[in-house]
């Protein structure tokens, strides 16, 4: 086991596949500045700057992966996606189907989200549900170091295109990656702590809160079963379901707002497939339906707090305890 | 690489004309279509400079690029209509045929879709030498085609600008056709080409008679050549007249009678008609036989088409991911 930042996992994961297999390339803003490691490596062909234009840079990744290169695009941060929508969307997300299946579009988007930088709302802005709403596309969105590494290994190996969130605050922090090659599966969710009482489902760096309100609720009694989805899109239902169908309640939990996000889809699931399980009403915990705050009381007020997530546990199963 | 005659340059103009007012008559069992007829010597002058090892981008009037690389104009009929023997098995429509096996990939019908993903497939193109991939040959070029109407978006100026400064192998084809959608070119840019845009950014920018194929034609082989041999982009101006509505069905109410007489009188196909009877080169008779061929190569296709089934209703879960 090494002990690395979230930012040398990717950069280890970028040279062991650009190593793997020539037809892996990344580009993007800052993408030779700032990962020299690779541009020594692989050279200035495979390793590229460009404009600050996500438009293109998105749009020349999909026309490269539908001729068979594999590229890895950094787009920085995730409120500039919404400038490389129409290749993303409509280009990589909907012309291998309606070519009738002519072509495959094998590429990995990277981007940059979550609270914590006091950035604002036009740097951050956790908008990944836009992209599980749209066909096509697959959506990753990892909360563990060794899972950056792991996942980002498959996004790059997988033929179709890959959304690949990565909170921007974790960058810096050291975590435990195994050595060697370790792949992550795409559409395997993790469960991260066992429990019986109450199913606490989550993702990004909404995870760690979920393990700190976990701890708390132990501390009380309640034993909360922890579910990191890691992918939104495909999404681990099985994972989900077996364990609400074991605990009954269901909190979760995400940095994004909560209309139409990936709370409200888990929560529909769960009421389709496993109502009769369901002790409790489903909760969600979400950042507010605002753009992301720049002033840091008001950024962290955003965030959901592991406070929160516990009092709602012991709400749940209070009220499950309360006599039919 | 044999060089098209002159009269199946002219032929070829024919049964794009055919095809498409084929498919405009069967406007109720295919709306939306969107034809370029009028624009036929764009189509068959470009498409005639280029190799198979090249790779074409179209947009949402691609049958003229279609046709005149050799598409079958049964399986594009039958891809117009919705069935199973389309070149996208019927789930394209009218809208974003693509035919990889003809060198014609990604076309998108977002107006600039093509010019965002055109880059992309001269990079693996230039990249081919070093990095084999399965969709490109080495020494392949990029055309992709699109209108006055793309280059008013902002994607046209992040394609050209990426081109240059990575020296990608792009020939941009913009047909200039006078409309974009219901607007008239001439409230939309102040310009009256898009040339002078392009040439901003460094590139080689020649505009030409979009309805006279040859001249058409002339000006693609060199601006081909130009790009296979430098490996850098070029810029190539049709100027020409969309003579049909933006769609089918289209009234062209808003459109300017005198305008569209003078331009129909500039006819693409008529011009080069005329001008081979007129140099002894086609027989009145041997134009009556091209017009036969045509008329029946058009009915067979939509006899084809239309005896097509439709597609497996399965189908429409398959292909959304690899």
């Amino acid at each position: 086991m090494q002990t690395i930042t979230v930012n040398d996992a990717v950069g280890q994961a970028l040279a062991e596949e650009m190593r793997r297999d020539a037809r892996v390339l990344t580009f993007g803003e800052g993408v030779a500045t700032n990962r020299r490691e690779l541009l020594a490596e692989f050279g200035a062909q495979r390793v590229r700057n460009t404009p600050l234009a996500e438009g293109i840079i998105a749009g020349a990744a999909a026309g490269a992966a539908a001729m068979g290169l594999r590229p890895v695009i950094d787009l920085l941060y995730a409120p500039f996606l919404t400038l490389s929508m129409d290749a993303i969307m409509n280009s990589a997300g909907k012309l291998r189907y309606l070519s009738g299946g002519q072509f495959e579009f094998p590429m990995v988007v990277l981007a940059r989200t979550g609270a914590g930088w006091t950035v604002g709302g036009q740097h951050n802005h956790n908008l990944e549900a836009m992209f599980v709403h749209s066909p096509g596309l697959k959506v990753v969105m990892p909360h563990s170091t060794a899972d950056y590494k792991g996942l980002l290994k498959s996004a790059i190996r997988d033929p179709n295109p890959v959304l690949f969130f990565m909170d921007m605050t974790v960058g810096y922090t050291p975590g435990p990656v195994p050595e060697g090659e370790q792949l992550v599966p795409l559409g395997q969710a993790a469960v991260l702590r066992a429990g019986a009482d109450v199913t606490l489902v989550s993702y990004s760096k909404s995870v760690t809160t979920c393990l700190a309100a976990a701890d708390q609720l132990a501390a009380r009694g309640v034993d909360p079963e922890v579910i990191d989805l890691r992918t939104l899109k495909p999404l681990d239902e099985a994972t989900i379901l077996r364990s609400v169908r074991k605990t009954g309640r269901l909190i979760v939990v995400h940095e994004a707002a909560a209309p139409c996000g990936v709370g409200a889809e888990v929560a529909a699931i769960v009421s389709e497939k496993a109502f009769a399980a369901l002790k409790a009403p489903v909760r969600r915990i979400t950042g507010p339906d605002v753009p992301a705050p720049s002033s840091w009381m008001l950024e962290q007020a955003a965030l959901p707090q592991a406070d929160g997530i516990a009092r709602a546990a012991l709400e749940l199963v209070g009220a499950a305890a309360v006599p039919a | 690489m044999t060089q098209p005659s002159r009269i199946s340059m002219l032929e070829t103009m024919m049964l794009i004309r055919a095809h498409e007012e084929r498919l405009a008559g069967n406007a109720g069992s295919s709306p939306g279509t969107c034809t370029a007829v009028g624009q036929e010597a764009a189509a068959v002058g470009v498409v005639a400079a280029l190799q198979p090892r090249d790779r074409i981008l179209t947009n949402h009037r691609s049958a003229g690029h279609l046709l005149a690389r050799g598409a079958d104009p049964g399986r594009l009929m039958a891809e117009v209509m919705g069935r199973a023997d389309g070149y996208c098995k019927g789930k394209s429509g009218s809208l974003h045929v693509s035919a990889k096996e003809l060198g014609v990939v990604l076309t998108s019908t977002i107006v600039g879709g093509e010019l965002s993903l055109a880059p992309g497939v001269a990079l693996a193109q230039k990249m081919s030498a070093t990095v084999p991939n399965e969709g490109t040959e080495p020494g392949g070029i990029t055309a992709v085609f699109f209108g006055d109407g793309a280059a008013c978006e902002g994607i046209f100026h992040e394609s050209i600008n990426l081109a240059v400064t990575w020296q990608l192998p792009v020939l941009y084809v913009c047909e200039n056709n006078q409309w974009q959608a219901f607007v008239r070119r001439d409230e939309t840019m102040p310009h009256e080409q898009v040339r002078p845009w392009a040439a901003s950014h460094g590139l080689q920018a020649v505009a030409v008679d979009g309805n006279d194929v040859e001249a058409v034609h002339a000006a693609a082989l060199a601006a081909a050549e130009f790009v296979r041999s430098t490996g850098t982009p070029y810029f190539l101006e049709l100027i020409t007249y969309r003579t049909r509505g933006h769609y089918e069905p289209d009234d062209q109410a808003y459109v300017d009678k005198d305008e569209l007489a003078r331009w129909k009188a500039r006819d693409p196909i008529a011009l080069q008609r005329d001008r081979l009877l007129a140099a002894g080169e086609l027989a009145p008779g041997e134009l009556a036989h091209l017009q036969q061929r045509v008329a029946d190569t058009v009915a067979a296709a939509f006899a084809f088409a239309q005896a097509s089934p439709w597609p497996d209703a399965r189908e429409l879960l398959t292909d959304v991911y690899a």
